[in-house]
Formats: structure tokens, C-alpha cells, sequence
């Protein structure tokens, strides 16, 4: 009977113990939540570095003006509301246009900040694909070493063959 | 060096607009089927929707100090163009709406505003700085333009123009 009731009440503060170790896991996983929450959240300072203040025409980040200030609390309103990074660039360029992101425009002259970086790329690719055979051809067949033998005089060979066969 | 010349060169507002008024009479005004939001609205209009007016057209932003100045010179313009069938549009440009509605409500301004907010419009204007100003005459030419604050001698030529055409 007793030993009914100990293994009973031995039971139950198991059960306890279990229970509040999965509450504390659950506790765990919810702030370790939260913490990726608040890491992944857009904050003022990572926008100011990415956007231009339109009136100035400079980065954000360094701006001081009226407008600047005024920039800064519309981002720090879409923050407060919980909007994505892409989402607050996509407001921001509804309110102030794209210039506001300080990116060349994907037509007119501006297209040339994407072109030419390629064509760059591809040139050097091109002289790479015609350099490269030409210098082959032109190093020598063993890899261009320096470091081969010299032939040996026909007396040092034959004193070589002799000394190796007597180490046979 | 030669992309370099041609990108400060393509990089600089047009001039083309000043130089057509300057020489060569009226030219017809700049993308004006282009449909601009209503500043503050749900709908959109385009300058040609104002053909038969004569037309103050202003580009401004609430950040703009000489835009401040002339503010109320354009709301007092408005009052009298209006009973000449004329009217100023506001056209702002790189400017938060919410900023553009409090200067408008802060000037008292009544003349309808527009939002250009891929500045496509204004750049068709050559406008780069603001504020700027074009006279538009009832056939939709340019009459006059104003690159930087207006005077009382642009407006009095708007009101002469709504006045005697």
C-alpha cells in the first residue's frame, strides 16, 4: 500500500517535472523567435544607407535637412508599422520617385552603368580566349623547366651503369 | 573620357523647351496626355484635360523654400485667373504626399495640384530644380517659363494672356 502511494507520488513529480521542462522548451522557441524577429526587422540606420535624400542628393545617411528629417520619419512610420525592407523601398519610391533609391535607371544614358561593367568583363574574357592558346604555344613542350639534366658524358654513364649494377 | 563627355552632357536637363520659347515661338507644351494622381485623391488627370485654359503650370515640393515664397502669389493669381478661365496646376515632384497635403492646406492653396511621382513628367520639362513655372496658352503652347521663382511680371502676363485671348 505504501509503496503503491510512493510510486504514485513519485509519478506525479515526473509528470511536473516534464511539464515544466516543456513549458520552458516552448519559452525557449518563442523568444528564439522573437530574437530572429527582431534581427530580420528593418531598421532607420540599414535604410538611411540605402536610399538618397532627394533634395540634397546624397545618401540619407549623411543628410541633414528638412527634408532628410522628414524622409527619416516616414521610413521610422513603415517601420513602426511593421513593414518589410522591400516594402518600405517600394513606399518610398511611390512618395519620392526612384531617384530616391539612388540607382541608374535601366534606360538612357544611365543604362551604361550596367553595360559597361559587362562589356568590360566580356572583353577580358575575349582576350583571355585569344592569349591563352598563343601562350601555350609559345612555352616549351616539357612545361617550360629549367631544372633538366643535363646528357651525361658517355664515360659518366658507363661508370653510372657500373656503380648501379653493383648495388643490384 | 568620350562616355564620360556624352554622360555629363545626356545627364543635364534639357534645354531644348527654353531654347523652342526663346526662338522659335509656342511649341506645344511638353507630355500633356500624360496622366498624373491627384494630389490628395483617388482619380488622375493630364494637362490636356485643361486644353481651352490658360494654364500656370508650377512645379513644387513642400521641401522647396522659394516654393514657400511663392505660394501665396500663385493662390492670389489663381483667384483672378479663374474668372478668366484660367487656372495654376500645381505639379509636385519628389515630395511625400502627406508633406505636399500639409503645405497645400498651410498656403491655403486652392488651384488644383498634381503628383508626379516618377518625375517623367518634369523631366519632359527639363525641370531639375524647383521651383519652375511654364505658361501655357489655351491651344496648350508654351508662352513663358520661369526656371526658379516667379515674379509678379510672369503672373501679370499669365492674367494679360487669360484676360485678352
Amino acid at each position: 500500500m505504501h509503496v503503491a502511494t510512493a510510486e504514485r507520488s513519485h509519478g506525479r513529480r515526473r509528470a511536473a517535472a516534464l511539464l515544466f521542462l516543456l513549458i520552458g522548451l516552448a519559452g525557449c522557441q518563442l523568444a528564439g523567435a522573437g530574437a530572429v524577429d527582431a534581427a530580420s526587422r528593418p531598421t532607420l540606420p540599414a535604410i538611411e544607407r540605402q536610399v538618397m535624400c532627394v533634395s540634397c542628393k546624397i545618401p540619407l545617411n549623411v543628410a541633414q535637412s528638412q527634408q532628410a528629417d522628414r524622409e527619416r520619419a516616414f521610413i521610422q512610420g513603415l517601420i513602426d508599422e511593421g513593414r518589410s525592407e522591400s516594402q518600405i523601398k517600394r513606399a518610398l519610391v511611390g512618395q519620392y520617385g526612384p531617384a530616391v533609391l539612388g540607382l541608374p535607371a535601366t534606360h538612357g544614358f544611365d543604362l551604361a552603368a550596367y553595360l559597361v561593367p559587362l562589356a568590360v568583363v566580356l572583353a577580358l574574357l575575349a582576350m583571355l580566349a585569344m592569349l591563352l592558346p598563343r601562350w601555350r604555344r609559345h612555352s616549351p613542350p616539357d612545361g617550360g623547366r629549367s631544372d633538366a639534366s643535363p646528357a651525361l658524358d658517355p664515360s659518366d654513364a658507363a661508370r653510372l651503369d657500373a656503380d648501379l649494377a653493383r648495388f643490384k | 573620357m568620350g562616355l564620360l563627355i556624352y554622360g555629363v552632357s545626356a545627364k543635364s536637363a534639357s534645354r531644348t523647351l527654353d531654347e523652342l520659347v526663346a526662338h522659335h515661338g509656342h511649341p506645344k507644351a511638353p507630355a500633356a496626355t500624360h496622366t498624373l494622381p491627384v494630389l490628395g485623391g483617388a482619380s488622375a488627370t493630364s494637362l490636356s484635360s485643361l486644353r481651352g485654359k490658360v494654364v500656370v503650370l508650377n512645379f513644387w515640393a513642400s521641401w522647396c523654400e522659394p516654393c514657400q515664397v511663392e505660394a501665396p502669389l500663385l493662390e492670389r493669381a489663381q483667384s483672378t485667373l479663374a474668372r478668366h478661365d484660367g487656372t495654376v496646376l500645381g505639379v509636385t515632384y519628389l515630395d511625400a504626399s502627406p508633406d505636399s497635403l500639409r503645405f497645400v492646406r498651410r498656403y491655403h492653396l486652392t488651384y488644383p495640384n498634381l503628383r508626379d511621382a516618377d518625375g517623367s513628367f518634369a523631366h519632359a520639362y527639363g525641370t531639375d530644380q524647383l521651383p519652375e513655372s511654364f505658361l501655357l496658352d489655351r491651344q496648350g503652347n508654351v508662352r513663358a517659363l520661369s526656371r526658379g521663382e516667379i515674379d509678379q511680371a510672369f503672373l501679370d502676363r499669365a492674367l494679360a494672356l487669360a484676360q485678352t485671348s
